[in-house]
């Protein structure tokens, strides 16, 4: 009956401590030092919120650069539904989806012959990948520039400048964010209305 | 594999075993309740708890009390948490409005979070409201860690003691945990993955007008607070759905780093406090160098076949080899900052641990990668392992070791001191066959049942891997998921539910009446005939005792699973 007691005041201390005043203390804390952070990374443009640097978006134009097949929803990238395809290796179809979007990316990109890069035909994780590989960017150079009017070395510059290497030049893998390189494309070379 | 894959991970290997001393000798102070460097600043709050609750700091329980007391505990927050999901509709901080949430996954994912498991049959962004998650789902992180943190202590004061007939109380030990332990990395962890983008707020959804025009909803809320803790408690339950693969929840490479970091400090530094408790820091060590053994050999395999691919792909004209600007290999289900290397490690850390977080998603593994994460899971999370329950499981197998090397040379095993007993070795092999009935009995009834089958995301072999990783995961207290499978259905959110308790209570009470029974023995002095057991020799032995022990067991279902979808999807079989 002892313990009983304490146990029922252990629990009503323990959600005090840890699920009141910890959470306050972190959120506190995060807000003084980290405020951008904390609260999504978010990208204004024109006093509006276009979405935030780390939670990619779905881009089908030319002139944009196309990030990775998302599962996340009907349509993908859906903010809402995070996740992967869960297709499993020997599933039909996944092999019918990733055949389809390399057929897709041909008639897309008539100038490009390479092997694909395995990012761009395969879905993230996340759903919300924001990034897709220094190959997969190269990829899509000739129709971005194509699609701008401006020259492919224009572009590939852009791209080498959005370039993240691995952090601290050891972790992680190279990467472009796609959110990122679009919005800068806007800037320096606007599509031509 | 690629020259920085290694590089990473051995430089992953090379910070953790730099941890494990200076954290592994702080804890032993903690649990002998010596003074820190940190009492200064958490004495007070420490000794508040106990004035507060009536605890007695120098009190003592034998194992039945000290039993009783956690499960007394874990069945209160259990509820606490299951009525809470059950009327959060009506309480506050709910900015989206989300309904209550139904009796059977209420019961799911209570018992879920209360045995570390942290296996999730729901989507949070829609189904638990910002008060759910912080003080439903997260304090489990910290409850469920620090208990299990206590029976290994527990556990080890069986061995450290003698003549005695106490463990220790259940009620400081558990506080100690939580206020000096888990607290401080918490707090740390959580500002480190906010720096790198992790979110924690309160407030609604936003919605943005994205660059082609269309809306986006971005969930928001008190998200790095329970992100940490769910990595450091190796809890793994997701604030999202799609757990650390999310972008807020771990944005960054070194955001990733520090989330697998944060999996084995604890398992790795309490093999060091071990030593220290047994006064003999070599038997920390051999037990360190036999998980080490196990670490390796999981991520070499899952590394190798991940970076090899998908063969049915590859013929779609797709590199499937590491170019300096690709990561190439299986890349279905991997985010792209991470790749190849850093996902087959989280895969394996995850898995090596009860965590159940995951960067990436399992399902999509090759068959070989997915088997590994699963072995590692049915050999009972013991490479470095949960919190606790990674030490007291090795613990188990290194009691079965001895045991085994006392039957081959006709002598009565001993391990640090203790004879190794009828009894003692009852109690082991129960823990043993608990979790192996348990998973292998669900299992295939899972497998024979129409209703458990309408469940599966994949056919064939995958879709018995399914079944299998489930039950595994639920019953090893992991909680990663081959998560095609939808479990949430009234039989399958039940009975994951009672194998997740039995995985977690059945091993418990045994384990504890075990330390009961080594704390009142004698030591039995160091002699000629004596086996010594911090010796490469005996490394060898325990991780084979392991692997035997594993093997047995679950070979032939992972034959009819990843082993036999391995050799058809290279002869190009498909399923739809």
């Amino acid at each position: 009956m002892k313990q009983l007691l304490i146990a029922i005041k252990v629990t009503v201390v323990m959600i005090l401590l840890t699920g009141v005043a910890y959470p306050l203390l972190v959120t506190g804390l995060a807000k003084v030092f980290f405020r951008h952070q904390a609260e999504g990374s978010l990208i204004l443009a024109h006093g509006k919120i276009v979405g935030s640097e780390l939670i990619g978006q779905r881009f089908t134009r030319p002139e944009y650069f196309h990030g990775r097949p998302s599962a996340a929803g009907k349509d993908g990238y859906d903010g809402l539904a995070s996740g992967g395809s869960n297709l499993g290796p020997t599933n039909q179809a996944l092999v019918d989806r990733v055949q389809a979007d390399v057929k897709k990316f041909h008639e897309e990109n008539p100038a490009y012959t390479g092997p694909l890069p395995a990012d761009l035909v395969t879905a993230s994780g996340s759903g919300l990948d924001p990034h897709i590989s220094p190959a997969s960017a190269e990829a899509q150079v000739a129709r971005v520039a194509a699609a701008r009017g401006v020259s492919v070395e224009a572009v590939r510059q852009l791209v080498a400048a959005q370039t993240e290497g691995r952090q601290f030049g050891v972790l992680g893998e190279p990467r472009v964010n796609v959110l990122k390189l679009n919005l800068a494309l806007d800037q320096t070379a606007p599509v031509k209305k | 594999m690629t020259a920085n894959g290694i590089l990473q991970i051995a430089l992953y290997f090379v910070v953790l075993v730099a941890l494990t001393r200076p954290l592994g000798a702080y804890m032993a102070k903690v649990f002998a309740g010596e003074r820190t460097w940190m009492h200064r600043l958490l004495r007070p709050l420490e000794a508040g708890v106990y004035k507060v609750c009536g605890i007695d700091e120098a009190g003592e329980q034998h194992w039945t009390s000290y039993a009783g007391a956690l499960l007394v505990f874990s069945a209160l927050s259990l509820l606490f948490t299951y009525l809470l999901m059950r009327i959060q509709q009506w309480l506050p901080m709910n900015p989206q409005g989300l309904g209550n949430v139904g009796e059977h996954l209420a019961f799911n994912t209570a018992a879920s979070f209360t045995t570390n498991t942290n296996w999730q049959s729901y989507t949070p962004e829609t189904t638990m409201s910002y008060l759910s998650q912080m003080i439903g789902l997260a304090t489990h992180n910290f409850w469920s860690a620090a208990a299990g943190i206590c029976v290994a202590i527990a556990f080890v004061r069986g061995f450290a003691r003698h003549s005695m007939k106490t463990l220790g109380s259940f009620w400081v030990d558990f506080t100690r945990c939580t206020v000096y332990i888990l607290l401080p990395l918490a707090v740390v962890g959580a500002l480190l993955l906010v720096s790198q983008g992790a979110i924690q707020n309160f407030q609604p959804y936003t919605t943005a007008a994205t660059v082609e025009g269309t809306a986006q909803t971005i969930p928001q809320g008190p998200l790095a607070s329970q992100e940490a803790i769910k990595m450091i408690g190796t809890n793994g339950g997701g604030f999202t759905n799609a757990n650390s693969a999310h972008p807020y929840e771990n944005p960054t490479p070194f955001s990733n780093f520090l989330q697998m970091l944060y999996i084995f400090i604890i398992p790795a530094g309490l093999t060091y406090t071990f030593g220290k408790m047994v006064k003999d820091t070599r038997q920390g060590w051999a037990l360190f160098a036999a998980m080490s053994v196990l670490f390796f050999a999981g991520v070499a395999v899952t590394y190798h076949f991940e970076q090899a691919g998908n063969p049915n792909l590859a013929k779609l004209g797709i590199e499937s080899a590491a170019t300096a600007g690709q990561s190439g290999g299986n890349m279905e289900g991997k985010e792209v900052r991470y790749g190849i290397a850093n996902s087959a490690l989280f895969t394996v850390i995850t898995t090596d641990a009860s965590c159940g977080a995951v960067n990436n998603v399992h399902d999509s593994l090759t068959p070989l990668g997915g088997l590994v994460p699963m072995i590692n899971i049915e050999l009972g999370e013991v490479v470095f392992g949960g919190v606790g329950s990674g030490l007291y499981g090795m613990l188990l197998f290194a009691v079965l070791a001895v045991f085994i090397a006392g039957l081959m040379v006709g002598r009565t095993p001993e391990y640090l001191g203790k004879k190794i007993e009828q009894k003692e070795v009852k109690m082991v092999m129960l823990a043993v066959l608990v979790l192996a009935f348990t998973i292998l009995g669900f299992a295939g009834a899972g497998a024979n049942l129409g209703t458990v089958g309408s469940s599966l995301g994949n056919h064939g072999p995958h879709g018995f891997s399914e079944i299998l990783y489930a039950y595994s995961s639920a019953t090893g207290n992991n909680g990663s998921a081959f998560a095609g499978f939808n479990a949430n259905t009234p039989y399958l959110d039940t009975t994951m539910g009672l194998a997740m308790l039995f995985g977690r209570f059945l091993m418990l009470i045994p384990l504890l009446a075990a330390a009961g029974s080594l704390a009142q023995k004698k030591l039995v002095p160091v002699s000629a005939g004596t086996f010594p057991t911090h010796g490469p020799l005996f490394v060898v032995l325990l991780v084979g005792v392991v692997v035997i022990v594993g093997a047995l067991t679950f070979f032939p279902a992972l034959s009819l699973g990843p082993v036999v979808e391995h050799f058809l999807m290279h002869a190009g079989r498909l399923w739809s």
